[in-house]
């Protein structure tokens, strides 16, 4: 079973939010200071599954990702936790790409692996929330897309589907090849082992340019956006909040019922 | 010859056979975008014998409603709806089309937009006509709640927006309006429908409906275990509430994953949040910021939820509970 995991990296979505800075200005996040990028937690949770499967039915896991040569560290941390391969794809021309035009790079790079069974790409990216590339890329592969899946199961080539849906699930089947949007009910990915980061650190991570995949240069980049980002500002906090104390926790909760009494919360 | 999009649609989802409460706010908004852009607005909806809904739309503001056959939302696999859906909209022209974020609004806006050649938001919080422009502006949170993005198109393709349930109010149905109703009929090549939906499972939910509540007591990962929420149920039962939870409660399986608020779960509104053991990430705050009132327990100082709440008890809340509880219980009596 051929498995290509999309990837991205992500500012680490666990940054206190009152370590978060936006350069309004130029419409950009600031780099935390301390905390290195991680690979997009849905992303990881997909190179899991993709692992349990290749337990199961043996096969070759391949990693892409769209981002520059920096972006090796997240493409290493998937090939540490046991995918096979890693692709990066960087090039100048595909600055300020949108969900289309990335979509369409993965698309080609993955027209060019050829022989894939599955993809499988994470729910969304914790950066723009706008879980748009699998879906795209799923419709400009042709082939099935099923979305926020809890469990997978393939026997042979035809594969059944959990997905969740906030009533509850469905259980969906198709056959392969077919696209897959994972979801955190998957479970926690595992972490790399030692065997794990020595083999990655010997894996050589190739980056692949706009020629190598023939792009149309028409079709990325900042030009081929389908819209243009106006403002980036921080949320506003209209709340203050009143601590409510007392001598003991006890006697705290005690005057907090009587606060919210006195205000006509309750 | 191009044809030119125009005017506002609506995609409308009938939830066991009444006009979803998404909808309701997609029409409230469509309706303020129709009007500050002197364009028309119109909503399409799937199903058999549902004149009594079309017409329910137009009360509650649409100018068209066209009404195409298929099986009841969330019966058949959403490749279906995508494939009716953009038939329809391949012969409407608009220029914007309203979807909410819902279960099957995720999976349809993104495959609409790549089979129409149209601009794709997702998850919005607000929607406005700029002025001077007439461009739409769309808001949305980023970064899991910690920035805000305004975007704009200035292309002229077709806008596809999903709006987040819950951030705008509900259309006010108004009986005297007028407007017509349309069979769109469509031809479907049934064998591109490639995934097969086995069976959808709803999970039977006891008590009030976390988005119908009045009162949630929410329990976090500082709640520490499944018995740890009795006492959340014991706050939840004097004050007629229900229960709701964070993400790390389901993931580490104490309670059932239907319960979550928050951006990947349930977005809530009610009148009055208490956050228990909550820390308060912006992906969870992004699912109950809209209650009237946030009342926040917990141990740790530092925790985010303290810079969102209105009011706050920093204390373990085996402590502080059985008080408040016994407090509340005399309040009501009284």
């Amino acid at each position: 079973m051929n498995i290509i995991v999309c990837i991205k990296e992500v500012p680490d979505p666990q940054i206190p939010p009152a370590k978060f800075r936006i350069d309004s200005e130029a419409k950009r996040i600031l780099p935390p200071e301390g905390i290195p990028p991680v690979i997009n937690p849905y992303d990881a949770q997909a190179v899991e599954l993709a692992l349990r499967l290749k337990e199961k039915h043996s096969g070759k896991i391949t990693v892409l990702t769209v981002g520059s040569e920096a972006s090796t560290t997240v493409v290493k941390h998937a090939l540490s936790m046991g995918a096979d391969e890693g692709f990066i794809l960087a090039d100048k021309s595909f600055d300020g790409s949108d969900s289309f035009s990335i979509a369409y790079i993965l698309t080609k790079a993955i027209q060019k692996i050829g022989n894939y069974d599955l993809i499988l790409c994470g729910r969304q990216a914790a950066d723009w929330d706008e879980s748009l590339t699998g879906p795209l890329l799923a419709e400009n592969l042709n082939v099935p897309l099923l979305t926020l899946a809890q469990s997978v199961e393939v026997s042979g080539k035809e594969m059944n589907v959990k997905r969740g849906i906030l009533e509850g699930c469905q259980f969906l089947q198709v056959t392969l090849p077919a696209l897959v949007t994972v979801s955190n009910e998957i479970g926690q990915p595992r972490l790399p082992s030692g065997w794990g980061i020595i083999s990655a650190a010997r894996k050589k991570v190739p980056v692949w340019t706009a020629t190598d995949i023939s792009v149309e240069p028409s079709q990325i980049g900042a030009g081929a956006a389908r819209r243009v980002l106006v403002k980036l500002l921080s949320p506003k906090r209209a709340r203050m909040c009143e601590i409510i104390t007392g001598e003991t926790p006890a006697e705290a909760g005690e005057k907090l019922g009587e606060r919210l009494r006195q205000t006509g919360v309750i | 010859m191009m044809v030119s999009n125009r005017g506002v649609l609506v995609c409308g989802e009938l939830v066991d056979g009444s006009i979803s409460s998404t909808t309701r706010e997609l029409l409230a908004v469509g309706r303020k975008l129709s009007n500050d852009l002197g364009q028309s607005l119109s909503t399409l909806i799937i199903g058999d014998k549902i004149d009594d809904q079309a017409l329910e739309l137009i009360s509650l503001g649409a100018d068209q409603v066209y009404v195409t056959e298929g099986p009841k939302f969330y019966d058949a696999p959403s490749e279906l709806y995508v494939a009716i859906i953009s038939e329809c909209c391949k012969q409407l022209t608009r220029s914007i089309i309203l979807i909410g974020q819902t279960d099957m609004g995720r999976e349809v806006a993104p495959r609409l937009a790549a089979r129409l050649g149209a601009t794709v938001t997702m998850d919005c919080i607000e929607l406005t006509i700029e002025t001077q422009t007439k461009r739409m502006l769309l808001t949305k949170p980023v970064y899991g709640g910690n920035a805000i993005a305004v975007w704009a198109s200035e292309s002229n393709k077709p806008q596809i927006v999903t709006l987040r349930p819950r951030s705008s109010m509900p259309a006010v149905p108004d009986p005297t309006r007028k407007g017509n109703v349309t069979i769109l009929s469509i031809s479907l090549d049934f064998s591109m429908i490639k995934s097969r939906l086995v069976k959808t499972a709803k999970e039977e939910i006891k008590g009030l409906k976390l988005e119908e509540a009045k009162v949630v007591i929410c329990g976090g990962g500082g709640i520490g275990g499944k018995e740890g929420f009795k006492l959340l149920e014991d706050l939840a039962k004097v004050l007629s509430g229900t229960i709701g939870v964070t993400r790390v409660p389901c993931d580490s399986g104490w309670m059932p994953i239907s319960l979550e608020i928050g951006q990947t779960g349930r977005i809530i509104s009610p009148d009055l949040y208490i956050g228990i053991g909550v820390s308060g990430a912006p992906q969870h705050m992004a699912g109950c910021s809209g209650s009237k009132y946030i009342v926040a327990i917990n141990r740790d100082i530092e925790a985010n939820i303290f810079k969102e709440a209105d009011f706050g008890v920093i204390g373990e809340y085996t402590k502080v509970l059985p008080s408040l509880i016994e407090k509340f219980k005399n309040l009501i009596l009284t």
